[in-house]
Order: structure tokens, then C-alpha cells, then sequence
């Protein structure tokens, strides 16, 4: 599981180098999730563009992430593909995240915050 | 006229029920027919159901152990006909999870729910789901329909 980071002054931005978060990575993705916003800015933006197959166990390791960033900090979601969204949206998971349509708009967005 | 024989499956595949197996099984699948004859989003749809299938039959039916599982597919006018079987402990009650979603507002960070999503989503987006236990085997059985069945926001059945 390969996470790239990039930190800004008000956001970090993680692209999840993988083209699927499942049963078998899920808790993969969980520790380096952990591993990598142990510091940084409040605002997590993960970019899941690159991540084309999304499972329960997958969408539960990213509200565990959600949870470990505690009440301070904020995970945001930008760039979902299709089945990626339509796994967010049959399990109303789209509306506890806020998911922007592409990095640019959540980095800009949180810029002027 | 002959009488109509069961129809063999199209593919069917027998292997180990863990997480990596799963996931290679799956890619052999989504290559093969009938699943690969699909558009994409009945494919990516085909794939998300099965997963969360196989997944529920390493987790609960075998657990640690671990079993074999049998995947049979089967193309017809309506969709993929798909059958799982396997040798793992019943469904508590020997009946399916409803596959509710957590009710109420989801507004506390503690509250909010990490699981419980699979069995929503596999009735959201199958139909006709049988599932019956005979001679120490789980068997379940439901169809994929053709052009998807994404039920408007969530308001799936059960």
C-alpha cells in the first residue's frame, strides 16, 4: 500500500498510490494512514483518483481513519471515480465527508478557509 | 423436444476462502466470461457484489480456519446468474443479515459505524437472493441484472 504525501500550510494532501483499497489492504491503509497524518496541518485531503475498487472493508478503513485524525483535525475526499462513489453514496458515507470533485478545488478551497 | 437439463454454468471456480485468494479470484473473473462480455459499470458492479460475498464467507462463515469456496456464474437475458457455496457455519439463525444501515444522524465522530455496509450494498445492487443451508453447506444465489439496479440513494429493500 503506497501513500504519497504532500503538505501544505493548511492542508496535506495523500494520493493513494493503489488502484484498490479491499478486504486484503484495508488495514494496510489504515497503519499508513496513521503513519503519515501522525503530524501535519489540521486538514487531510486523501485523493482516491487513482483508486478504482472500493469494498465495505475499505470504506470502513477510511472512517477509521476519519476517527483516529479525532475531533481537531478533518479527513476530506476528493477525485472519486465511479463505483468508488457509488460505494459512498448507497452507504450515505457521502454525506459524513466532505468529497470535493478533484484536488485543485480542495486545496484551493482550503486555502482560502 | 428434449427436457431442459440444468444448465452448467458458465465458469465456475473453487478456491481457498482469504482475502488474497479472493482478490486474484476476482480479477480471473471480471477476465472471463460471462463477466467479461459486461459494459464496465456492470462489471465494476459484478466485482463490488462478489467481493462482499466472498469477503462475508472468509470472515464469518470460516473465520481463522479458513475452507474452500465455489463461485458459479452463469450469463442469461436478465443478468449473471451467481451461485457461492460454501462449507463454513450457517448465517446466525440460518437466515441472510438484513443489511441495515445504522439508523439515525451520523453527526458524532465516535458513533459513526466502521462496518455493517456488506450486506447492504450486496442487497442494494442484487436481486432475487436465496440462501439456503443443506448437508453442512451454505448456499446462496442471486442475480445481477443487466444495466445495474442502484437503488435511488440507498433506498435499498430490507
Amino acid at each position: 500500500m503506497q501513500l504519497q504525501t504532500q503538505t501544505r500550510p493548511k492542508v496535506m494532501s495523500v494520493l493513494v498510490m493503489e488502484d484498490r483499497i479491499d478486504a486484503a489492504t484495508a488495514i494496510q491503509f489504515k497503519e499508513k494512514m496513521r503513519d503519515v497524518t501522525r503530524d501535519g496541518p489540521a486538514r487531510v485531503v486523501l485523493d482516491m483518483a487513482r483508486v478504482q475498487f472500493l469494498d465495505s472493508s475499505g470504506l470502513g478503513a477510511i472512517v477509521a481513519v476519519k476517527k483516529l485524525l479525532g475531533p481537531d483535525r478533518v479527513l476530506e475526499l476528493s477525485s472519486l471515480t465511479p463505483t468508488v462513489e457509488k460505494v459512498f453514496r448507497l452507504t450515505r458515507m457521502d454525506s459524513v465527508f466532505t468529497i470535493h470533485p478533484s484536488l485543485e478545488i480542495a486545496v484551493a478551497q482550503a486555502a482560502s478557509a | 423436444m428434449p427436457e431442459a437439463a440444468v444448465q452448467a454454468p458458465e465458469l465456475r471456480l473453487e478456491f481457498w476462502a482469504d482475502p488474497v485468494s479472493v482478490q486474484q479470484s476476482l480479477a480471473q473473473m471480471l477476465d472471463l466470461p460471462p463477466l467479461s462480455a459486461l459494459s464496465d459499470e456492470d462489471r465494476s458492479v459484478a466485482e463490488l457484489v462478489l467481493a462482499e460475498v466472498l469477503n462475508n464467507v472468509v470472515e464469518h462463515a470460516y473465520g481463522a480456519g479458513g475452507g474452500r469456496v465455489t463461485v458459479s456464474l452463469t450469463g442469461d437475458p436478465d443478468g449473471i446468474r451467481c451461485r457461492v457455496i460454501d462449507q463454513g457455519r450457517a448465517m446466525p439463525g440460518e437466515r441472510l443479515p438484513e443489511g441495515r444501515l445504522p439508523g439515525g444522524p451520523m453527526t458524532a465522530l465516535a458513533d459513526l459505524p466502521e462496518g455493517g455496509f456488506g450486506w447492504h450494498l450486496i442487497r442494494s445492487l442484487s436481486v432475487g437472493l436465496t440462501y439456503a443451508r443443506v448437508n453442512g453447506q451454505n448456499r446462496l444465489g442471486f442475480l445481477l441484472p443487466h444495466g445495474g439496479l442502484d437503488l435511488a440513494d440507498g433506498d435499498a429493500p430490507g
